[in-house]
């Protein structure tokens, strides 16, 4: 017996059969915007990084791409042993685990030994989220949950910060007391790995931003946050550690922070309101953590503090219905 | 927000907040005129076309009718009688599915000769086409110069078994009736048709603008309002023209223009838009003054007042890229959708889904041989291509929903709560405020069926309800 249809009505059948049926029933809405979907999101935010990651290598060069390699390899691996041990869809393709490593990587310091960022990468996916039940569950920035998990661990390592190849200085701009604007802006500065080049951050934040896979809300309340706070810096501590604001905007995490990691849409609130509440809190929170904290940089912890204020946000930002709240029966 | 709302805050249009803005899709059966169906062989009317209680059968199997004849009729307040929509004979009372998937019984009649009174002359064979079309929407349609009285007007619709045609089918004489505790301020006329494909009351609003002005001088007059609006989206200008003409008399009627943005033709938007009053949830139009009403409907209304015709004809738009030959036909009720289908020159042959309705909110067709009812304002036919099923991934908590609910709710904790059973998670959102528009998933990038599981936690809630 043959499967190969041998009458041409044969061949008609199988072709109608193939066809599924002629028509369908379901509930609607019948149609969707198909030109926005996660996956679209998703590539947006990698294409976003993509000048980041550029500036990366050429300030660190091998370092630079051992440590993206590591990261991302570390983050994938740690996801699909997750997949696999716990039969869940294979999940590798939504590009979130990609983009973690993505941004563990640039937010370690250069030169941090590869077991350690590897160490973080796996701690960000399997701890801050596929436990959680991946994509989408998550409470904590993945990628940050990984570096704190680091600064924990290997303190020291995590607050020495290598010279870019070329550069004479070693100390971070935001313990040293300051940068001139132009090194911060280029970012021929000592920092973590995407976070020197100011110029290559808003670049691929703004594509990020245009295509709506975050919303400028977080960035520009984060932003505004640290420039609320930052003028405080000048009484609070003396002149050599002060910073000005603009120093306090184009150093350090902030930067990368304000474009890449808080508007991961998982981790912050679902409404506009919400939005501004959480941008502007990380941004404070940041710069009261860098002028008043042990660390030199505080956008990780800000972050994180915010994420776990995100449902309660969600819920004092809830809208009001058009017509009021529906009355207790 | 989109640039268009934002420039639409510089105009006089009117709108509401959020919403969304799906292609329209209006230009496949916007330019034609109006055609009208041959009077079919068979007809079968539904007893239970509206929002209400059934009617019962009202004709024995055989009886000769005449259009207009009343098949089916219900002493029940919320109700609404149903008519012979051709002539010819009864048959005996049988069961069909109709297009929102409803089961109803419904009364055949087979097309024939129309009864003749003994000793009368022999009535004359029924209209068709054109004659047809300006028998029903044609003619003088000024006022009397002593109009109705309300009491009057609102039996003559009671009569002519009018309901709402914009999709509710509400009987329209409830909805009329003066509530000496809730005194109506202004009636709206409902022209938006912010259904995607949809264009059975644009067109109706150009080539029968007469008749939707004079009805809605007799709904205010009914209902005791001093105010009459009629709202049209600007994408649809010539409409917009046509009433303002048909209302140049009426001093106390105007044409709103709203923006195109859906859904423009939900009632409570529409008066946060035109009025700039917001329905309190759970409450109705009436809460706040105000009634609204479909201008197909509206047409009907002048018919059955002035002219004392019930309601047997409709405007349906048969549209989509699956219809060989899309129109606006003037169809009899009763009529097998099949028969709208073949006359718009049938499927294509990558037809996939048949919707009672537009896309955003209709109900697909399991089987075309359902009865157009009073409430079927279009048969839109969407190809595979439209429809393919995209890859549905988790909620990425992006708030697009959020952005997009024109009630101001959050779709998906409401959908996540319903679909988890969490009834009380789902009330404190407001489920039952929700009016099932489907703007959330239209806009849901994972591709979550938010709408679909926001409708079953209120279908399972409205059911708890009732059993208690």
């Amino acid at each position: 017996m043959s499967d190969q249809p041998t009458t041409p009505a044969e061949a008609l059948l199988a072709a109608d059969a193939a066809a599924g049926p002629l028509l369908e029933t379901t509930t609607g809405p019948h149609l969707w915007e198909r030109a926005f979907t996660t996956r679209r999101m998703m590539i947006d935010v990698l294409i976003g990084l993509l000048p980041v990651t550029a500036a990366a290598v050429w300030f660190f060069r091998a370092a630079a791409v051992c440590q993206i390699v590591t990261c991302v390899v570390a983050a994938l691996a740690a996801e699909y042993v997750f997949t696999f041990a716990r039969r869940k869809p294979f999940s590798l393709l939504d590009g979130s685990g990609l983009i973690t490593g993505l941004i563990l990587a640039f937010s370690l310091p250069p030169g941090l030994p590869p077991y350690m960022s590897a160490i973080g990468a796996i701690v960000a996916v399997a701890l801050g989220k596929m436990i959680f039940g991946g994509l989408g569950y998550n409470i904590f920035n993945p990628a940050m949950v990984g570096r704190a998990f680091l600064m924990a661990c290997f303190t020291a390592e995590m607050t020495t910060w290598a010279a870019p190849v070329g550069a004479t200085t070693g100390a971070t701009p935001l313990a040293a007391g300051g940068a001139s604007l132009l090194k911060l802006f280029e970012g021929n500065v000592a920092g973590s790995l995407g976070e020197t080049s100011a110029a290559m951050i808003i670049l691929g934040g703004l594509w990020l931003l245009l295509r709506k896979a975050g919303d400028w809300r977080l960035t520009a309340g984060m932003l505004i946050g640290v420039a609320l706070v930052a003028p405080v810096d000048h009484w609070a501590r003396e002149s050599g550690h002060s910073l000005t604001v603009l120093q306090h905007l184009l150093s350090g995490a902030v930067l990368l922070g304000a474009f890449f990691i808080v508007t991961d849409p998982v981790s912050s609130p679902l409404t506009k309101p919400g939005r501004w509440i959480f941008g502007l809190g990380v941004g404070m929170l940041t710069v009261v953590i860098r002028i008043f904290g042990n660390n030199p940089e505080g956008v990780m912890f800000a972050v994180l503090v915010m994420n776990a204020m995100t449902p309660l946000l969600n819920r004092w930002t809830q809208p009001r219905p058009v017509g009021g709240h529906a009355k207790k029966e | 927000m989109s640039l268009a709302d934002l420039l639409v805050r510089f105009s006089d249009r009117k709108t509401f907040a959020r919403g969304i803005h799906p292609p329209g899709n209006k230009a496949l059966s916007a330019g034609g005129a109006i055609e009208v169906l041959p009077t079919p062989a068979n007809v079968v009317i539904p007893l239970h076309q509206h929002t209400g209680t059934p009617c019962e059968a009202a004709v024995k199997p055989r009886a000769a009718l005449n259009i207009g004849d009343v098949v089916g009729r219900s002493k029940a307040a919320v109700s609404a009688d149903v008519h012979a929509s051709i002539a010819g004979s009864a048959s005996a009372v049988t069961a069909v599915t109709l297009p929102n998937g409803r089961r109803s019984l419904a009364v055949p009649i087979k097309a024939g000769a129309p009864k003749a009174e003994p000793g009368a002359e022999p009535a004359p064979a029924p209209l068709e086409g054109r004659a047809l079309f300006d028998d029903l929407f044609g003619g003088d349609w000024s006022l009397p110069a002593t109009p109705p009285e309300p009491a009057a007007i609102l039996e003559a619709i009671k009569s002519a078994g009018l309901v709402g045609q914009g999709g509710a089918a509400f009987p329209t004489h409830i909805k009329l009736t003066p509530n000496p505790a809730k005194p109506v301020s202004a009636v709206l006329l409902n022209g938006c048709e912010c259904e995607p494909f949809l264009t059975a009351d644009h067109r109706l609003m150009i080539e029968a603008p007469e008749p939707i002005a004079a009805g809605l001088r007799l709904a205010m007059r009914a209902c005791g309002a001093s105010r009459g609006v009629i709202a049209i989206e600007d994408n649809k200008p010539d409409a917009v023209d046509a009433m303002r003409r048909a209302a140049a008399a009426c001093p106390d009627i105007d044409v709103a223009v709203c923006q195109t943005k859906y859904p423009m033709g939900g009632e409570r938007q529409l008066i946060v838009a035109v009025l700039g009053k917001e329905v309190p949830t759970g409450g109705l139009p009436l809460d706040v003054g105000v009634v609204v009403v479909n201008v197909a409907t509206s047409a009907a209304i002048a018919r059955a007042v002035l002219r004392g015709r019930p309601l047997t004809h409709r405007v349906v738009t048969v549209t989509g890229r699956g219809i060989v030959r899309p129109a606006n036909v003037l169809a009899p009720i009763g009529v097998a959708i099949s028969e709208l289908l073949k006359h718009c020159g049938g499927l294509t042959t990558d037809a996939r889904r048949v919707v009672a309705g537009g896309p955003m909110m209709g109900f697909t067709l399991a089987d075309v041989e359902a009865p157009v009812t009073k409430g079927t304002s279009g048969i839109t036919v969407l190809t595979a291509a439209e429809v393919e099923s995209a890859e549905q991934t988790t909620c990425v908590r992006c708030g697009r929903c959020v952005d997009a609910c024109p009630l101001h709710l959050v779709p998906t904790k409401i959908a996540q709560a319903s679909k988890f059973g969490d009834w009380e998670l789902a009330r404190r959102y407001d489920i039952m405020a929700c009016c099932e528009c489907g703007c959330c998933a239209y806009v849901c990038p994972a591709r979550v069926p938010l709408a679909q599981h926001i409708r079953a936690g209120k279908a399972r809630i409205m059911r708890d309800a009732r059993r208690k």
